[in-house]
């Protein structure tokens, strides 16, 4: 199946039209689901009223970033046993979005959580203090796949390093989780209180199906983007070597 | 004549390069004690808060300090050639990798650790605790070396790649810290000590094999 997927020709003819569809449902969707939280659904007192509605694009983005780490980590270890150039540009577009995403995901949760928890930041949360991790993990890659001479050198450290990064995430997310049990403050409200009813669940579950499609539209205009790029070298080099 | 073994030579090359010029081991101790010694300055001199504070400052700045140096590590084996040698060696460059970092921690890291119980009482902790903390800090300053020289090795090719080797390497420092952290306030009966040494044999596991990756592409 991966053989099928790292033709770039079947790749450009498939992305051509598959991209823009994928933005153009994702972002309806995610226009829905948005409008949905703010105005449609009702207030939930017990989440710090209206500013739960935070929720619609945060709960997302913080699934997103999960996702676009275990996409790198996966694009990067196809990548480095069968050499398949998609999947090097695969990991290429990944890591941006995946920085935005997690960015998105810390922005908005310190937003929802200065009213409900009375701080912007708490370093007791483990999975904020994950996700800020996961932050770092992201510029590192980038900055090393840019400080590297070569396409092909950019590509072998970046999936180095994100194989090295991916096997430490889960370590980093228990030694988080014990670290933050023991300094848990009693009083923080807890997020999962109640089972979320439908009328919140639904919305929710859209924006994150939204952001997803959206995520994978950007991902694969990206990588077109890359193969264009790819392209005009080879142009450019035919022209200079005058054949 | 022939000549030596590449795990030999890399070991006593990494040794031999903290009196090189520049003043490699010295470099880190400095940087060691002078991170320490502005934290009183920043936070206050109170005795019970310094106190409550030293042990983490002292794992920061042992985090800070072990990779004050690192960017040479393998940097200068790239520049004058014996890298692309060792990487044609029988030995497996993991293994050169493994001695190269060891051998590095021996010098840059081991200093760091002898020198935590004066900075530590300058700071007010407890005197008693410090001495069963060395072995806390030896720990998780090997694991910081292990990771830092994956680090390294992956910028041997960058120029002025110290930053970069920063950004790359602490993220993968924070499981240590927080044991060391842990095991240092518990002391040396707690079970913190023990997910410190595994966080230390998970990085002995994979570092040097990653380090290697990361050689090989430097050389080609």
């Amino acid at each position: 199946m991966i053989r099928a997927f790292a033709n770039p020709h079947r790749f450009m003819a498939l992305s051509r039209w598959l991209a823009p569809a994928c933005l153009c449902i994702g972002a309806l969707l995610m226009v829905w689901s948005v409008w949905q939280g703010l105005w449609v659904v009702p207030q939930d007192d017990y989440q710090g009223g209206d500013i739960m509605r935070a929720m619609f694009v945060h709960v997302p983005s913080a699934w997103l970033a999960m996702a676009s780490y275990m996409g790198l980590a996966a694009t990067s270890l196809i990548w480095f046993i069968w050499r398949h150039e998609l999947a090097d540009m695969a990991a290429k577009s990944i890591a941006p979005l995946g920085a935005a995403y997690t960015a998105m995901c810390l922005a908005t949760g310190s937003i929802w959580g200065k009213p409900t928890w009375g701080t912007w930041w708490l370093w007791d949360d483990a999975r904020m203090m994950s996700v800020l991790v996961m932050f770092f993990l992201f510029l590192g890659y980038m900055a090393l796949r840019a400080a590297m001479e070569t396409r092909q050198k950019a590509a072998r450290a970046g999936a180095i390093l994100a194989m090295v990064g991916a096997v430490n995430v889960p370590l980093i997310k228990f030694s988080v989780d014990i670290w933050s049990s023991i300094h848990q403050d009693a009083s923080v409200l807890r997020l999962d209180g109640p089972a979320m009813p439908p009328v919140y669940l639904t919305p929710l579950l859209i924006g994150g199906l939204a952001h997803m499609i959206f995520f994978a539209g950007l991902t694969m205009m990206l990588m077109r983007a890359e193969v264009w790029g790819r392209r005009g070298d080879v142009l450019i080099a035919r022209k200079l070597s005058g054949s | 004549m022939r000549s030596p073994s590449p795990l030999r030579a890399a070991f006593r090359q990494a040794l031999g390069e903290a009196w090189a010029g520049g003043a490699g081991v010295l470099l880190p101790i400095g940087f060691f004690a002078g991170a320490a010694m502005l934290v009183p300055f920043t936070v206050g001199s109170e005795a019970s808060q310094l106190s409550s504070i030293g042990t983490g400052i002292l794992w920061v700045a042992l985090a800070l300090a072990s990779l004050v140096s690192m960017e040479r590590v393998f940097q200068a084996d790239l520049e004058d050639g014996v890298l692309e040698l060792w990487a044609q060696e029988e030995t497996p460059l993991f293994l050169v990798a493994a001695a190269k970092i060891i051998a590095h921690w021996l010098v840059s890291g081991l200093p760091l650790v002898l020198l935590t119980p004066p900075i530590g009482i300058a700071l007010q902790v407890d005197a008693g605790a410090l001495v069963p903390a060395m072995l806390a800090y030896g720990l998780g300053g090997l694991a910081f070396f292990l990771w830092g020289g994956v680090a390294g090795a992956l910028a041997a090719s960058v120029a002025r790649g110290g930053l970069l080797i920063s950004l790359l390497a602490l993220p993968l420092f924070v499981p240590t810290a927080i044991f060391g952290a842990l095991a240092t306030i518990e002391g040396p009966g707690g079970p913190s000590l023990l997910f410190l040494s595994a966080t230390t044999l998970f990085a002995l596991s994979i570092a040097p094999f990653a380090a290697s990756a990361a050689l090989r592409l430097a050389v080609d």
